[in-house]
Protein backbone atom coordinates (compact mmCIF):
# COMPACT_ATOMS: atom_id res chain seq x y z
CA UNK A 1 0.00 0.00 0.00
CA UNK A 2 2.87 2.34 0.69
CA UNK A 3 4.89 1.38 -2.31
CA UNK A 4 4.27 4.68 -4.09
CA UNK A 5 5.35 8.08 -2.82
CA UNK A 6 2.90 10.89 -2.18
CA UNK A 7 3.08 13.62 -4.77
CA UNK A 8 4.41 17.02 -3.74
CA UNK A 9 0.98 18.57 -4.21
CA UNK A 10 -0.68 16.10 -1.87
CA UNK A 11 2.03 16.54 0.75
CA UNK A 12 1.67 20.30 0.58
CA UNK A 13 -2.13 20.10 0.87
CA UNK A 14 -1.94 17.75 3.84
CA UNK A 15 0.73 19.61 5.80
CA UNK A 16 -0.75 22.94 4.77
CA UNK A 17 -4.09 21.77 6.17
CA UNK A 18 -2.44 21.00 9.50
CA UNK A 19 -0.84 24.45 9.56
CA UNK A 20 -4.25 26.01 8.82
CA UNK A 21 -5.77 24.06 11.73
CA UNK A 22 -3.11 25.14 14.21
CA UNK A 23 -2.30 28.67 13.11
CA UNK A 24 -5.21 30.44 14.91
CA UNK A 25 -4.40 28.47 18.07
CA UNK A 26 -0.77 29.58 17.91
CA UNK A 27 -1.94 33.16 17.48
CA UNK A 28 -3.89 32.91 20.75
CA UNK A 29 -0.75 31.69 22.54
CA UNK A 30 1.31 34.45 20.92
CA UNK A 31 -1.06 37.29 21.84
CA UNK A 32 -1.36 36.20 25.48
CA UNK A 33 2.24 37.43 25.92
CA UNK A 34 1.83 40.57 23.80
CA UNK A 35 3.05 43.84 25.37
CA UNK A 36 0.51 46.10 23.68
CA UNK A 37 -2.66 46.80 25.60
CA UNK A 38 -5.19 47.75 22.96
CA UNK A 39 -4.43 46.97 19.34
CA UNK A 40 -3.65 43.51 18.05
CA UNK A 41 -1.28 44.48 15.29
CA UNK A 42 0.91 41.86 13.71
CA UNK A 43 3.74 41.07 14.24
CA UNK A 44 3.68 41.69 18.04
CA UNK A 45 5.96 44.44 19.36
CA UNK A 46 7.27 42.55 22.40
CA UNK A 47 6.53 39.89 24.99
CA UNK A 48 5.59 40.09 28.65
CA UNK A 49 4.04 38.03 31.43
CA UNK A 50 2.38 41.12 32.90
CA UNK A 51 -1.15 40.29 31.71
CA UNK A 52 -1.19 37.00 33.57
CA UNK A 53 -0.92 38.74 36.93
CA UNK A 54 -3.47 41.34 35.80
CA UNK A 55 -5.91 38.63 34.71
CA UNK A 56 -5.51 36.61 37.89
CA UNK A 57 -6.13 39.63 40.11
CA UNK A 58 -9.49 40.32 38.46
CA UNK A 59 -12.39 39.16 40.64
CA UNK A 60 -14.74 38.58 37.68
CA UNK A 61 -12.19 36.32 35.96
CA UNK A 62 -11.58 34.26 39.08
CA UNK A 63 -15.31 33.95 39.77
CA UNK A 64 -16.00 32.71 36.24
CA UNK A 65 -13.12 30.23 36.42
CA UNK A 66 -14.42 28.90 39.74
CA UNK A 67 -17.97 28.60 38.45
CA UNK A 68 -16.88 26.83 35.25
CA UNK A 69 -14.69 24.39 37.19
CA UNK A 70 -17.47 23.57 39.66
CA UNK A 71 -20.03 23.06 36.90
CA UNK A 72 -17.66 20.90 34.85
CA UNK A 73 -16.83 18.73 37.90
CA UNK A 74 -20.45 18.11 38.92
CA UNK A 75 -21.64 17.61 35.33
CA UNK A 76 -18.79 15.14 34.72
CA UNK A 77 -19.66 13.15 37.85
CA UNK A 78 -23.33 12.92 36.84
CA UNK A 79 -22.31 11.97 33.29
CA UNK A 80 -19.93 9.28 34.60
CA UNK A 81 -22.68 7.76 36.72
CA UNK A 82 -25.43 7.82 34.08
CA UNK A 83 -23.13 6.99 31.16
CA UNK A 84 -21.63 3.95 32.90
CA UNK A 85 -25.06 2.61 33.87
CA UNK A 86 -26.38 3.09 30.34
CA UNK A 87 -23.39 1.39 28.73
CA UNK A 88 -23.56 -1.53 31.20
CA UNK A 89 -27.23 -1.96 30.29
CA UNK A 90 -26.78 -1.70 26.53
CA UNK A 91 -23.52 -3.44 25.71
CA UNK A 92 -24.57 -7.11 25.76
CA UNK A 93 -28.25 -7.77 25.71
CA UNK A 94 -30.73 -7.07 22.98
CA UNK A 95 -34.09 -5.90 24.17
CA UNK A 96 -37.06 -3.96 22.94
CA UNK A 97 -36.30 -0.24 22.66
CA UNK A 98 -32.53 -0.60 22.77
CA UNK A 99 -31.97 1.42 19.59
CA UNK A 100 -34.38 4.05 20.86
CA UNK A 101 -32.39 4.44 24.06
CA UNK A 102 -29.05 4.78 22.29
CA UNK A 103 -30.60 7.34 19.92
CA UNK A 104 -31.94 9.27 22.91
CA UNK A 105 -28.46 9.38 24.46
CA UNK A 106 -26.95 10.78 21.25
CA UNK A 107 -29.76 13.27 20.61
CA UNK A 108 -28.40 16.10 22.83
CA UNK A 109 -25.24 16.35 20.71
CA UNK A 110 -26.91 15.43 17.42
CA UNK A 111 -29.51 18.20 17.63
CA UNK A 112 -28.23 21.78 17.41
CA UNK A 113 -27.38 23.33 20.77
CA UNK A 114 -30.08 25.97 20.34
CA UNK A 115 -32.78 23.26 20.38
CA UNK A 116 -31.49 21.64 23.58
CA UNK A 117 -30.87 25.01 25.18
CA UNK A 118 -34.26 26.48 24.37
CA UNK A 119 -36.09 23.27 25.34
CA UNK A 120 -34.42 23.22 28.76
CA UNK A 121 -35.03 26.94 29.27
CA UNK A 122 -38.72 26.57 28.40
CA UNK A 123 -39.05 23.61 30.78
CA UNK A 124 -37.29 25.43 33.64
CA UNK A 125 -39.53 28.46 33.11
CA UNK A 126 -42.66 26.30 33.07
CA UNK A 127 -41.59 24.61 36.32
CA UNK A 128 -40.72 27.94 37.92
CA UNK A 129 -37.03 27.04 38.36
CA UNK A 130 -34.79 30.12 38.43
CA UNK A 131 -31.93 29.68 35.88
CA UNK A 132 -28.54 29.47 37.58
CA UNK A 133 -25.75 27.08 38.40
CA UNK A 134 -28.15 24.16 38.89
CA UNK A 135 -29.79 24.58 35.49
CA UNK A 136 -26.38 24.90 33.77
CA UNK A 137 -25.27 21.63 35.37
CA UNK A 138 -28.44 19.83 34.24
CA UNK A 139 -27.85 20.95 30.64
CA UNK A 140 -24.16 20.03 30.64
CA UNK A 141 -24.69 16.64 32.25
CA UNK A 142 -27.30 15.80 29.59
CA UNK A 143 -24.93 16.19 26.65
CA UNK A 144 -21.87 14.82 28.50
CA UNK A 145 -23.50 11.41 29.15
CA UNK A 146 -22.96 10.27 25.56
CA UNK A 147 -19.20 10.99 25.75
CA UNK A 148 -18.79 8.71 28.78
CA UNK A 149 -21.19 6.18 27.27
CA UNK A 150 -19.18 5.93 24.02
CA UNK A 151 -15.91 5.40 25.88
CA UNK A 152 -17.21 2.88 28.39
CA UNK A 153 -19.24 0.80 25.96
CA UNK A 154 -16.23 0.47 23.64
CA UNK A 155 -14.21 -0.88 26.58
CA UNK A 156 -16.97 -3.21 27.78
CA UNK A 157 -17.23 -4.72 24.32
CA UNK A 158 -13.53 -5.58 24.50
CA UNK A 159 -13.78 -7.04 28.02
CA UNK A 160 -14.66 -10.71 28.24
CA UNK A 161 -17.87 -11.39 30.13
CA UNK A 162 -16.46 -14.70 31.39
CA UNK A 163 -14.17 -12.69 33.71
CA UNK A 164 -17.23 -11.49 35.60
CA UNK A 165 -18.75 -14.98 35.70
CA UNK A 166 -15.48 -16.45 36.93
CA UNK A 167 -15.34 -13.88 39.72
CA UNK A 168 -18.86 -14.69 40.83
CA UNK A 169 -18.16 -18.43 40.63
CA UNK A 170 -15.15 -17.98 42.88
CA UNK A 171 -17.37 -16.50 45.57
CA UNK A 172 -17.08 -12.75 45.05
CA UNK A 173 -20.25 -10.79 45.68
CA UNK A 174 -21.53 -8.11 43.35
CA UNK A 175 -19.57 -5.31 45.00
CA UNK A 176 -16.31 -7.30 45.06
CA UNK A 177 -16.71 -8.21 41.39
CA UNK A 178 -17.37 -4.58 40.58
CA UNK A 179 -14.46 -3.33 42.72
CA UNK A 180 -11.79 -5.87 41.71
CA UNK A 181 -12.79 -7.00 38.21
CA UNK A 182 -15.00 -4.48 36.41
CA UNK A 183 -13.60 -1.20 37.73
CA UNK A 184 -9.90 -1.96 36.98
CA UNK A 185 -10.94 -2.94 33.46
CA UNK A 186 -12.98 0.20 32.94
CA UNK A 187 -10.61 2.52 34.79
CA UNK A 188 -8.81 4.21 31.92
CA UNK A 189 -11.98 4.36 29.79
CA UNK A 190 -13.80 6.11 32.63
CA UNK A 191 -10.89 8.49 33.08
CA UNK A 192 -10.76 9.25 29.35
CA UNK A 193 -14.52 9.74 29.14
CA UNK A 194 -14.51 11.89 32.24
CA UNK A 195 -11.71 14.10 30.92
CA UNK A 196 -13.48 14.63 27.61
CA UNK A 197 -16.79 15.33 29.34
CA UNK A 198 -14.98 17.83 31.56
CA UNK A 199 -13.44 19.58 28.54
CA UNK A 200 -16.79 19.66 26.73
CA UNK A 201 -18.60 21.11 29.74
CA UNK A 202 -15.86 23.65 30.47
CA UNK A 203 -16.09 25.05 26.94
CA UNK A 204 -19.83 24.78 26.19
CA UNK A 205 -21.50 28.06 25.31
CA UNK A 206 -24.60 27.54 23.16
CA UNK A 207 -26.75 25.55 25.59
CA UNK A 208 -25.24 27.56 28.45
CA UNK A 209 -26.37 30.95 27.13
CA UNK A 210 -29.96 29.72 27.42
CA UNK A 211 -29.70 28.05 30.84
CA UNK A 212 -27.27 30.38 32.63
CA UNK A 213 -29.59 33.15 33.81
CA UNK A 214 -27.32 35.76 35.39
CA UNK A 215 -24.44 33.35 36.03
CA UNK A 216 -21.33 33.84 33.91
CA UNK A 217 -19.30 30.77 33.03
CA UNK A 218 -15.87 31.33 31.52
CA UNK A 219 -17.03 30.99 27.87
CA UNK A 220 -19.88 33.44 28.52
CA UNK A 221 -17.43 35.81 30.19
CA UNK A 222 -15.24 35.53 27.07
CA UNK A 223 -18.17 36.22 24.75
CA UNK A 224 -19.12 39.31 26.76
CA UNK A 225 -15.51 40.49 26.63
CA UNK A 226 -15.52 40.62 22.85
CA UNK A 227 -17.53 43.82 22.91
CA UNK A 228 -14.98 45.42 25.28
CA UNK A 229 -11.87 46.34 23.30
CA UNK A 230 -10.12 47.89 26.32
CA UNK A 231 -9.80 44.52 28.02
CA UNK A 232 -8.12 42.73 25.12
CA UNK A 233 -4.91 41.65 26.95
CA UNK A 234 -6.86 40.08 29.82
CA UNK A 235 -9.19 38.39 27.33
CA UNK A 236 -6.18 36.99 25.48
CA UNK A 237 -4.75 35.45 28.66
CA UNK A 238 -8.08 33.86 29.60
CA UNK A 239 -8.54 32.62 26.01
CA UNK A 240 -5.19 30.84 26.18
CA UNK A 241 -6.15 29.31 29.51
CA UNK A 242 -9.47 27.99 28.16
CA UNK A 243 -7.65 26.64 25.11
CA UNK A 244 -5.27 24.68 27.35
CA UNK A 245 -8.02 23.30 29.59
CA UNK A 246 -9.88 21.98 26.53
CA UNK A 247 -6.89 20.70 24.54
CA UNK A 248 -4.93 18.84 27.19
CA UNK A 249 -7.74 16.36 28.07
CA UNK A 250 -7.88 15.10 24.48
CA UNK A 251 -4.16 14.28 24.65
CA UNK A 252 -4.68 12.40 27.91
CA UNK A 253 -7.74 10.59 26.61
CA UNK A 254 -5.86 9.59 23.47
CA UNK A 255 -3.03 7.98 25.41
CA UNK A 256 -5.46 6.24 27.79
CA UNK A 257 -7.51 4.60 25.05
CA UNK A 258 -5.14 4.05 22.12
CA UNK A 259 -4.78 0.49 20.94
CA UNK A 260 -8.52 -0.06 21.08
CA UNK A 261 -10.68 -0.23 18.02
CA UNK A 262 -12.19 3.13 18.80
CA UNK A 263 -10.14 5.94 20.23
CA UNK A 264 -11.76 8.47 22.52
CA UNK A 265 -12.94 11.70 21.04
CA UNK A 266 -13.05 10.65 17.42
CA UNK A 267 -16.83 10.50 17.32
CA UNK A 268 -17.30 14.23 17.34
CA UNK A 269 -18.41 16.50 20.11
CA UNK B 1 -4.98 -14.34 47.42
CA UNK B 2 -3.77 -14.61 51.01
CA UNK B 3 -7.02 -13.20 52.23
CA UNK B 4 -9.01 -15.89 50.49
CA UNK B 5 -6.76 -18.56 51.96
CA UNK B 6 -7.05 -17.38 55.54
CA UNK B 7 -10.72 -16.50 55.24
CA UNK B 8 -12.36 -19.05 52.99
CA UNK B 9 -15.86 -18.05 51.90
CA UNK B 10 -18.41 -19.54 54.30
CA UNK B 11 -20.17 -21.85 51.93
CA UNK B 12 -22.31 -23.58 54.51
CA UNK B 13 -23.46 -20.48 56.35
CA UNK B 14 -26.12 -18.20 54.87
CA UNK B 15 -24.56 -15.95 52.22
CA UNK B 16 -24.09 -12.27 52.91
CA UNK B 17 -26.88 -9.90 51.86
CA UNK B 18 -24.70 -8.47 49.10
CA UNK B 19 -23.98 -11.94 47.77
CA UNK B 20 -27.65 -12.84 47.82
CA UNK B 21 -28.44 -9.61 45.98
CA UNK B 22 -25.79 -10.41 43.37
CA UNK B 23 -27.25 -13.89 42.94
CA UNK B 24 -30.73 -12.49 42.58
CA UNK B 25 -29.56 -10.08 39.88
CA UNK B 26 -27.78 -12.89 38.08
CA UNK B 27 -30.87 -15.08 38.07
CA UNK B 28 -33.16 -12.22 37.09
CA UNK B 29 -31.40 -10.45 34.20
CA UNK B 30 -34.45 -8.30 33.52
CA UNK B 31 -34.40 -6.94 37.05
CA UNK B 32 -30.67 -6.25 36.67
CA UNK B 33 -31.27 -4.49 33.36
CA UNK B 34 -34.05 -2.30 34.69
CA UNK B 35 -32.01 -1.32 37.76
CA UNK B 36 -29.23 -0.21 35.42
CA UNK B 37 -31.57 1.62 33.07
CA UNK B 38 -33.81 3.44 35.52
CA UNK B 39 -31.45 6.36 36.37
CA UNK B 40 -30.44 7.24 32.79
CA UNK B 41 -34.00 6.72 31.53
CA UNK B 42 -35.42 8.94 34.26
CA UNK B 43 -32.89 11.67 33.49
CA UNK B 44 -33.30 11.57 29.73
CA UNK B 45 -37.01 10.81 29.69
CA UNK B 46 -38.10 13.37 32.25
CA UNK B 47 -35.58 16.15 31.71
CA UNK B 48 -34.59 15.90 28.07
CA UNK B 49 -37.49 14.38 26.11
CA UNK B 50 -39.96 16.13 28.39
CA UNK B 51 -38.35 19.47 27.62
CA UNK B 52 -38.28 18.79 23.88
CA UNK B 53 -41.97 17.86 23.76
CA UNK B 54 -42.80 20.84 25.95
CA UNK B 55 -40.94 23.09 23.54
CA UNK B 56 -42.80 21.71 20.54
CA UNK B 57 -46.09 22.25 22.38
CA UNK B 58 -45.19 25.86 23.14
CA UNK B 59 -44.77 26.41 19.42
CA UNK B 60 -48.56 26.29 19.21
CA UNK B 61 -49.10 28.98 21.86
CA UNK B 62 -50.22 32.48 20.93
CA UNK B 63 -48.01 35.55 21.30
CA UNK B 64 -49.85 38.85 21.58
CA UNK B 65 -47.86 41.53 19.72
CA UNK B 66 -49.50 44.42 21.61
CA UNK B 67 -49.25 43.24 25.20
CA UNK B 68 -46.04 41.23 24.47
CA UNK B 69 -47.44 38.29 26.42
CA UNK B 70 -47.88 34.60 25.72
CA UNK B 71 -51.27 32.95 26.12
CA UNK B 72 -51.84 29.19 25.93
CA UNK B 73 -54.37 29.48 23.08
CA UNK B 74 -53.37 26.97 20.44
CA UNK B 75 -52.65 28.29 16.96
CA UNK B 76 -50.76 27.33 13.82
CA UNK B 77 -49.79 30.95 13.21
CA UNK B 78 -46.18 30.55 14.38
CA UNK B 79 -45.46 27.68 12.03
CA UNK B 80 -47.19 29.51 9.18
CA UNK B 81 -45.07 32.60 9.93
CA UNK B 82 -41.93 30.58 9.17
CA UNK B 83 -42.84 30.97 5.50
CA UNK B 84 -42.95 34.79 5.69
CA UNK B 85 -40.50 36.25 3.17
CA UNK B 86 -38.39 37.68 6.02
CA UNK B 87 -38.18 34.40 7.93
CA UNK B 88 -37.74 32.39 4.78
CA UNK B 89 -34.83 34.66 3.92
CA UNK B 90 -33.18 33.75 7.24
CA UNK B 91 -33.67 30.04 6.60
CA UNK B 92 -32.34 30.31 3.05
CA UNK B 93 -29.24 32.27 4.14
CA UNK B 94 -28.43 29.68 6.82
CA UNK B 95 -28.97 26.65 4.59
CA UNK B 96 -26.87 28.09 1.75
CA UNK B 97 -24.04 28.76 4.21
CA UNK B 98 -24.33 25.25 5.66
CA UNK B 99 -24.12 23.70 2.17
CA UNK B 100 -21.21 25.91 1.10
CA UNK B 101 -19.33 25.16 4.31
CA UNK B 102 -19.89 21.39 3.90
CA UNK B 103 -18.59 21.39 0.32
CA UNK B 104 -15.55 23.52 1.13
CA UNK B 105 -14.73 21.42 4.20
CA UNK B 106 -14.84 18.24 2.11
CA UNK B 107 -12.50 19.77 -0.48
CA UNK B 108 -9.98 20.95 2.13
CA UNK B 109 -10.31 17.83 4.29
CA UNK B 110 -9.89 15.23 1.56
CA UNK B 111 -6.16 15.64 0.85
CA UNK B 112 -5.39 15.65 4.58
CA UNK B 113 -7.46 12.51 5.18
CA UNK B 114 -6.06 10.84 2.06
CA UNK B 115 -2.48 11.54 3.05
CA UNK B 116 -3.18 10.35 6.62
CA UNK B 117 -4.77 7.10 5.49
CA UNK B 118 -2.42 6.15 2.67
CA UNK B 119 1.00 7.64 3.27
CA UNK B 120 1.47 7.70 7.01
CA UNK B 121 2.25 4.86 9.40
CA UNK B 122 3.10 4.47 13.06
CA UNK B 123 4.35 7.65 14.67
CA UNK B 124 3.48 9.97 11.77
CA UNK B 125 -0.07 8.64 11.68
CA UNK B 126 -0.42 9.14 15.43
CA UNK B 127 0.99 12.64 15.03
CA UNK B 128 -1.54 13.51 12.32
CA UNK B 129 -4.33 12.00 14.35
CA UNK B 130 -3.54 14.10 17.42
CA UNK B 131 -2.89 17.16 15.26
CA UNK B 132 -6.45 16.89 13.91
CA UNK B 133 -8.10 15.99 17.23
CA UNK B 134 -6.52 18.81 19.24
CA UNK B 135 -8.02 21.67 17.18
CA UNK B 136 -11.31 19.75 17.09
CA UNK B 137 -11.55 19.66 20.87
CA UNK B 138 -9.94 23.05 21.48
CA UNK B 139 -12.39 25.58 22.85
CA UNK B 140 -15.01 26.62 20.29
CA UNK B 141 -15.41 30.14 21.65
CA UNK B 142 -11.65 30.72 21.72
CA UNK B 143 -11.31 29.52 18.12
CA UNK B 144 -14.03 31.98 17.11
CA UNK B 145 -12.28 34.69 19.15
CA UNK B 146 -8.94 33.89 17.48
CA UNK B 147 -10.54 34.59 14.12
CA UNK B 148 -11.86 37.96 15.24
CA UNK B 149 -8.22 38.79 16.06
CA UNK B 150 -6.93 37.34 12.78
CA UNK B 151 -9.43 39.15 10.58
CA UNK B 152 -9.42 42.45 12.47
CA UNK B 153 -8.23 45.64 10.79
CA UNK B 154 -4.42 45.64 11.02
CA UNK B 155 -4.54 42.02 12.16
CA UNK B 156 -2.63 38.97 11.03
CA UNK B 157 -4.67 38.24 7.90
CA UNK B 158 -4.15 41.75 6.59
CA UNK B 159 -0.41 41.56 7.28
CA UNK B 160 -0.12 38.34 5.28
CA UNK B 161 -2.27 39.65 2.43
CA UNK B 162 -0.09 42.76 2.19
CA UNK B 163 3.23 40.94 2.36
CA UNK B 164 2.19 38.32 -0.18
CA UNK B 165 0.91 41.00 -2.53
CA UNK B 166 -2.57 39.53 -2.59
CA UNK B 167 -4.39 42.78 -1.91
CA UNK B 168 -5.92 43.10 -5.42
CA UNK B 169 -7.24 39.54 -5.17
CA UNK B 170 -8.80 40.20 -1.75
CA UNK B 171 -10.36 43.46 -2.97
CA UNK B 172 -11.78 41.66 -5.97
CA UNK B 173 -13.26 38.92 -3.75
CA UNK B 174 -14.69 41.46 -1.31
CA UNK B 175 -16.19 43.37 -4.20
CA UNK B 176 -18.25 40.40 -5.31
CA UNK B 177 -21.95 40.78 -4.56
CA UNK B 178 -23.43 38.35 -2.05
CA UNK B 179 -20.20 37.26 -0.42
CA UNK B 180 -18.30 40.54 -0.19
CA UNK B 181 -18.22 43.39 2.26
CA UNK B 182 -15.99 46.28 3.28
CA UNK B 183 -13.50 44.07 5.20
CA UNK B 184 -12.98 40.34 5.72
CA UNK B 185 -14.42 40.47 9.24
CA UNK B 186 -17.69 42.01 8.06
CA UNK B 187 -18.14 39.92 4.91
CA UNK B 188 -19.97 36.66 4.35
CA UNK B 189 -16.65 35.41 2.95
CA UNK B 190 -14.99 35.89 6.34
CA UNK B 191 -17.84 34.13 8.13
CA UNK B 192 -17.61 31.25 5.67
CA UNK B 193 -13.87 30.99 6.30
CA UNK B 194 -14.38 30.80 10.06
CA UNK B 195 -17.09 28.14 9.75
CA UNK B 196 -14.88 26.02 7.48
CA UNK B 197 -12.01 26.34 9.95
CA UNK B 198 -14.05 25.42 13.01
CA UNK B 199 -15.80 22.36 11.54
CA UNK B 200 -12.94 21.08 9.34
CA UNK B 201 -11.69 18.38 11.78
CA UNK B 202 -15.21 16.91 11.93
CA UNK B 203 -14.89 16.28 8.18
CA UNK B 204 -11.30 14.97 8.18
CA UNK B 205 -11.78 12.13 10.65
CA UNK B 206 -14.74 10.33 8.97
CA UNK B 207 -13.08 10.58 5.52
CA UNK B 208 -9.83 9.27 6.95
CA UNK B 209 -11.68 6.37 8.60
CA UNK B 210 -13.45 5.43 5.36
CA UNK B 211 -10.17 5.56 3.38
CA UNK B 212 -8.48 3.50 6.10
CA UNK B 213 -11.07 0.74 5.55
CA UNK B 214 -10.41 0.64 1.82
CA UNK B 215 -8.75 -2.72 1.09
CA UNK B 216 -5.33 -2.22 -0.60
CA UNK B 217 -6.05 -5.24 -2.79
CA UNK B 218 -8.76 -3.25 -4.58
CA UNK B 219 -6.22 -0.61 -5.58
CA UNK B 220 -3.73 -3.26 -6.66
CA UNK B 221 -6.42 -4.99 -8.71
CA UNK B 222 -7.28 -1.70 -10.34
CA UNK B 223 -3.63 -1.12 -11.24
CA UNK B 224 -3.21 -4.70 -12.46
CA UNK B 225 -6.17 -4.25 -14.75
CA UNK B 226 -4.35 -1.36 -16.37
CA UNK B 227 -5.83 1.69 -14.68
CA UNK B 228 -3.55 4.69 -14.33
CA UNK B 229 -3.21 6.11 -10.79
CA UNK B 230 -5.61 8.92 -11.73
CA UNK B 231 -8.19 6.46 -13.00
CA UNK B 232 -7.87 4.32 -9.87
CA UNK B 233 -8.40 7.41 -7.77
CA UNK B 234 -11.41 8.66 -9.71
CA UNK B 235 -13.11 5.30 -10.15
CA UNK B 236 -12.18 3.34 -7.03
CA UNK B 237 -10.88 5.51 -4.20
CA UNK B 238 -13.18 8.50 -4.54
CA UNK B 239 -16.48 6.59 -4.90
CA UNK B 240 -15.60 4.39 -1.92
CA UNK B 241 -14.86 7.43 0.23
CA UNK B 242 -18.31 8.95 -0.42
CA UNK B 243 -19.79 7.43 2.79
CA UNK B 244 -17.04 9.11 4.81
CA UNK B 245 -17.61 12.47 3.11
CA UNK B 246 -21.36 12.13 3.71
CA UNK B 247 -20.79 11.24 7.38
CA UNK B 248 -18.52 14.25 7.84
CA UNK B 249 -21.03 16.51 6.11
CA UNK B 250 -23.64 15.58 8.73
CA UNK B 251 -21.48 17.37 11.29
CA UNK B 252 -20.54 20.35 9.13
CA UNK B 253 -24.12 20.83 7.93
CA UNK B 254 -25.93 20.51 11.24
CA UNK B 255 -23.32 22.39 13.27
CA UNK B 256 -23.44 25.36 10.86
CA UNK B 257 -27.23 25.25 10.81
CA UNK B 258 -27.58 25.69 14.57
CA UNK B 259 -24.76 28.13 15.21
CA UNK B 260 -25.42 31.64 16.45
CA UNK B 261 -22.08 32.67 17.95
CA UNK B 262 -19.99 32.87 14.75
CA UNK B 263 -22.67 34.83 12.81
CA UNK B 264 -22.79 37.24 15.74
CA UNK B 265 -19.01 37.78 15.80
CA UNK B 266 -18.02 37.74 12.13
CA UNK B 267 -19.81 38.74 8.98
CA UNK B 268 -22.51 41.12 7.81
CA UNK B 269 -25.69 41.82 9.80
CA UNK B 270 -28.66 39.59 9.08
CA UNK B 271 -30.06 36.77 11.14
CA UNK B 272 -29.13 33.11 11.04
CA UNK B 273 -31.61 30.49 12.28
CA UNK B 274 -29.73 30.28 15.57
CA UNK B 275 -29.55 34.01 16.13
CA UNK B 276 -33.25 34.30 15.20
CA UNK B 277 -34.18 31.74 17.87
CA UNK B 278 -31.98 33.52 20.39
CA UNK B 279 -33.42 36.96 19.60
CA UNK B 280 -37.03 35.74 19.60
CA UNK B 281 -36.83 34.19 23.06
CA UNK B 282 -34.52 36.79 24.58
CA UNK B 283 -34.96 40.37 23.42
CA UNK B 284 -38.46 39.93 21.97
CA UNK B 285 -39.73 37.42 24.53
CA UNK B 286 -41.72 35.53 21.91
CA UNK B 287 -41.10 32.00 23.14
CA UNK B 288 -43.76 30.42 20.85
CA UNK B 289 -42.08 31.84 17.73
CA UNK B 290 -38.65 30.76 19.00
CA UNK B 291 -40.04 27.27 19.61
CA UNK B 292 -41.50 27.14 16.11
CA UNK B 293 -38.16 28.26 14.69
CA UNK B 294 -36.27 25.40 16.39
CA UNK B 295 -38.35 23.04 14.30
CA UNK B 296 -36.59 24.36 11.16
CA UNK B 297 -33.12 22.91 11.91
CA UNK B 298 -34.70 19.70 13.21
CA UNK B 299 -36.70 19.18 10.01
CA UNK B 300 -33.79 20.23 7.78
CA UNK B 301 -31.40 17.86 9.54
CA UNK B 302 -33.94 15.03 9.32
CA UNK B 303 -34.23 15.64 5.56
CA UNK B 304 -30.45 15.84 5.26
CA UNK B 305 -29.98 12.61 7.19
CA UNK B 306 -32.43 10.78 4.96
CA UNK B 307 -30.43 11.96 1.92
CA UNK B 308 -26.97 11.02 3.22
CA UNK B 309 -28.25 7.73 4.57
CA UNK B 310 -28.58 6.62 0.95
CA UNK B 311 -24.93 7.52 0.42
CA UNK B 312 -23.98 5.12 3.21
CA UNK B 313 -23.12 7.83 5.73
CA UNK B 314 -24.41 5.86 8.72
CA UNK B 315 -22.02 2.97 8.05
CA UNK B 316 -19.11 5.41 8.12
CA UNK B 317 -19.95 7.20 11.35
Amino acid sequence: MHSEKASIGLKLAAWGGLVFLHFPILIIFLYAFNTQDAAFSFPPQGFTLKWFSVAFSRADVLESIKLSLEIACVATLIALFLGTLASAALYRRDFFGKDGISLMLILPIALPGIVTGLALLAAFKALGIEPGMFTIIVGHATFCVVIVYNNVIARLRRTSHSLIEASMDLGADGWQTFRYIILPNLGSALLAGGMLAFALSFDEIIVTTFTAGHERTLPIWLLNQLSRPRDVPVTNVVAMLVMLVTMLPILGAYYLTRGGESVAGSGGK
Amino acid sequence: MIQTLTQPPALSATPSPLRRFANLLYRRPNLYLSLLLIPPLLWFGAIYLGSLLGLLWQGFYTFDDFSMTVTPDLTMANFAALFNPANFDVIQRTVLMAIAVSIASAVVAFPIAYYMARYTTGKTKAFFYIAVMMPMWASYIVKAYAWTLLLAKGGVAQWFVQHLGLEPLLQWLLGMPGIGGSTLSTSALGRFLVFVYIWLPFMILPIQASLERLPPSLLQASADLGAKPRQTFMQVTLPLSIPGIAAGSIFTFSLTLGDFIVPQLIGPPGYFIGSMVYAQQGAIGNMPMAAAFTLVPIVLIAIYLSIVKRLGAFDAL
